[in-house]
C-alpha cells in the first residue's frame, strides 16, 4: 500500500527550477534512500513533502489525502511526519529532555510526567539518559543528531524524513547515527533519507531513488541501482 | 603577577614570557605617567582660569552639599518608583511591538503599519517633547480628571523607550536562524507557539546586553519628568537652587544618578562577559 504519492512536483526558487516534475510512490514501512549530487533537489524535495516549502505545480498525497491543497492545515499534516536536518537544529535554550518532550506537551497536550517518561525512554534507546538535563552545545555532533532523530519520532510519525543527517559529522560519528536509522527500520516507520553514504543506501534501504537535476533519473531496489544501473548518468554518479 | 618557574617549560617559552613581562611593565609605566601628566594639566587649567573661585563656590559648596542630600535622596525615590514601573511597561509594550512587526499574517497588516509608524515616529521625537505633549496634553483633554505628574511621566517614558526596545528585540528575533523556525514548525508547533517557546526565548537572550544598555539610558532620562512638576531628585535640587542661588544640589543630584546607574552598568558588563565565555572562544586579537 502506498503511503506517499508524489505527482509531477515542480518547485522554483526565483527563476531557478529546482524540481522539474517529480513522480514518486512510497510504500508503507519502506526505507527510501534519496541519492544524487549536491543541488539535485534532495533537500528541497524533503522540505516540500513536509510542507515547509510551497510547490509550484503537482500534487502530494499522504494516505490518499491531497496535502498540497491550500485548504489543508499544514500543522496537522506535519504532525504526521518528522524531519531531521543536516545541522541538527536542536533548540539551544532547552535541555536535551525538553527538546524531546516540548512538542509532546504543547502540541500533543500530553501531561508533563507522561511526556518526560516517554522522553526518557527515547533517550535510553540512544544511551543518552545521563545527558537528559544538559544543553545541546555540550553534546557531540553525533549525540546531537541522535537526539534530533528521537525528537522527530517522539510522536510516532508515519513518515520520517532525514535530510543528509550525517553530512556534518566525522566518519566515526556517522556510524552511530546510521545504526539508529537501521534500528528504526525494524520498528516499521517509513523513512526517506537523503544521503551521500552509498554503503548505507546499498545495504539498509528497500528502494534507492537517484535524483539528477530535479528529476528522478532512476529508481529501483539497491541491487538494481548498484548492481545493474540502466542510465548512463547513474553509472557516472556511482563510479 | 608573581613569577613562577614551572617545570617542563622550554627555554624559548621562558624567554618569551620574560619578554612579555618586560613589555607589560613598560606599558603600565607609560600609562601611569600619561595619566599623571593629564591630571596636572587639568588642575593647572582649572585653577588658573579667571572664574574658578566663583565656580567652586557656586558648584562645590560643602554647606549646601550636606543640606541638599536628604531632600535629593527623597526625590530619587520617586525616580526609582517611576523607573520600576517604566521598565515593566517597556518590557511588555516593547515585546508586543517587536512581535507585531515580525509577524507575516495578513490580519496583522494594519497593526504592522501602525507599529512601524510608531517606532519611526517616537525614535525621532526628543524625549522632552513627548513629555510636554503627554504631560500637558492628556490632562488638557479633561477625560480622566487630575492625573499625578509622575504617572504621566512614567507613561511618557514607556511610550518613548518601547520604541527603542522593540527595535532591539526585533533585531534579536530576526537574528534567530530560520532553521530554528523550520525545526519547530516541523514538530507541529503553530506559528504562535514557535514564537513564544522557541524564537523569543533565544532572541531575548541574544539582546539582553543591548536592552540593559537601554535601561541605563532610561534611568537617567527619568530625571526629565521634573519638567512636569513631579518632585523627583532633579526637581528637589531645583527647589533648593531657587532658594539659595547655589548650584551645588545639581552636582549632588548628578552624582546620585551616577551611583544609581552603577549596579546596572556592572551587571551588564558581567552578563556580557559571561555570554562571551559561553561562546567558548578566546583570543589575543
Amino acid at each position: 500500500m502506498s503511503l506517499l504519492n508524489l505527482r509531477n512536483i515542480k518547485k522554483k526558487f526565483g527563476n531557478n527550477l529546482v524540481l522539474k516534475g517529480i513522480d514518486l510512490e512510497i510504500d508503507l514501512g519502506d526505507v527510501i534512500a534519496l541519492i544524487g549530487s549536491s543541488g539535485s533537489g534532495k533537500s528541497t524535495l524533503l522540505r516540500v513533502i513536509n510542507l515547509l516549502e510551497q510547490i509550484d505545480d503537482g500534487q502530494i498525497f499522504l494516505d490518499g489525502e491531497d496535502i498540497s491543497d491550500p485548504r489543508v492545515n499544514p500543522d496537522i499534516v506535519r504532525s504526521k511526519m518528522g524531519i531531521v536536518f543536516q545541522n541538527f537544529n536542536l533548540f539551544p535554550h532547552l535541555s536535551v529532555l525538553a527538546n524531546v518532550t516540548l512538542a509532546l506537551r504543547v502540541v500533543r497536550k500530553i501531561p508533563r510526567r507522561d511526556a518526560e517518561q516517554k522522553g526518557m525512554q527515547l533517550l535510553e534507546r540512544i544511551q543518552l539518559t545521563e545527558k537528559a538535563n544538559v544543553y545541546p552545545d555540550q553534546l557531540s555532533g553525533g549525540q546531537q543528531q541522535r537526539v534530533a532523530i528521537v525528537r522527530a519520532i517522539a510522536h510516532n510519525p508515519k513518515l520520517l524524513l532525514l535530510d543528509e543527517i550525517t553530512s556534518a559529522l566525522d566518519p566515526r560519528l556517522v556510524g552511530e547515527v546510521l545504526d539508529l536509522v537501521v534500528e528504526l527500520k525494524s520498528s516499521d516507520t517509513t523513512i526517506i533519507i537523503a544521503t551521500h553514504e552509498m554503503s548505507f543506501a546499498k545495504h539498509a534501504s528497500d528502494k534507492v531513488v537517484f535524483l539528477k537535476d530535479g528529476i528522478v533519473e532512476e529508481q529501483g531496489t539497491p541491487s538494481q541501482i548498484f548492481g545493474n544501473p540502466t542510465k548512463a548518468a547513474t553509472v557516472e554518479f556511482l563510479r | 603577577m608573581k613569577e613562577t618557574v614551572l617545570e617542563g617549560i622550554s627555554s624559548v617559552e621562558a624567554e618569551r614570557r620574560a619578554y612579555r613581562k618586560r613589555q607589560s611593565f613598560r606599558s603600565n609605566l607609560v600609562s601611569c605617567i600619561s595619566f599623571a601628566v593629564f591630571c596636572v594639566i587639568i588642575y593647572i587649567v582649572l585653577s588658573n582660569s579667571e572664574g574658578w573661585t566663583r565656580v567652586r563656590i557656586a558648584f562645590f559648596d560643602p554647606h549646601y552639599f550636606v543640606e541638599s542630600i536628604p531632600l535629593v535622596l527623597r526625590g530619587i525615590l520617586t525616580n526609582l518608583r517611576i523607573l520600576i514601573f517604566a521598565v515593566a511597561g517597556v518590557a511588555v509594550f516593547g515585546t508586543a511591538l517587536a512581535i507585531i512587526r515580525t509577524t507575516l499574517s495578513p490580519v496583522m497588516f494594519p497593526l504592522r503599519v501602525v507599529a512601524t509608524l510608531y517606532t519611526d515616529l517616537l525614535r525621532g521625537t526628543p524625549m522632552i517633547i513627548v513629555l510636554y505633549i503627554i504631560g500637558f496634553g492628556v490632562p488638557g483633554l479633561r477625560i480622566f480628571g487630575r492625573i499625578d505628574a509622575s504617572l504621566l511621566g512614567t507613561i511618557s517614558i514607556v511610550v518613548v523607550y518601547s520604541a527603542y526596545a522593540s527595535e532591539v528585540i526585533r533585531a534579536g528575533i530576526e537574528a534567530i536562524h530560520p532553521s530554528q523556525r523550520m525545526a519547530s514548525r516541523s514538530l507541529g508547533f503553530t506559528h504562535a507557539q514557535t514564537m513564544r517557546l522557541i524564537v523569543l526565548p533565544q532572541a531575548i537572550r541574544k539582546v539582553v546586553p543591548a536592552l540593559m544598555n537601554e535601561f541605563v539610558s532610561m534611568q537617567k532620562d527619568v530625571g526629565l519628568v521634573s519638567v512636569l512638576g513631579a518632585i523627583d531628585a532633579v526637581r528637589s535640587a531645583q527647589i533648593i537652587v531657587a532658594q539659595s542661588y547655589n548650584f551645588t544640589p545639581y552636582v549632588v543630584t548628578g552624582a546620585m544618578f551616577v551611583v544609581l546607574s552603577f549596579p546596572m552598568i556592572r551587571l551588564t558588563d558581567w552578563y556580557t562577559s559571561r555570554l562571551k565565555k559561553r561562546e567558548q572562544m578566546s583570543g589575543i586579537v
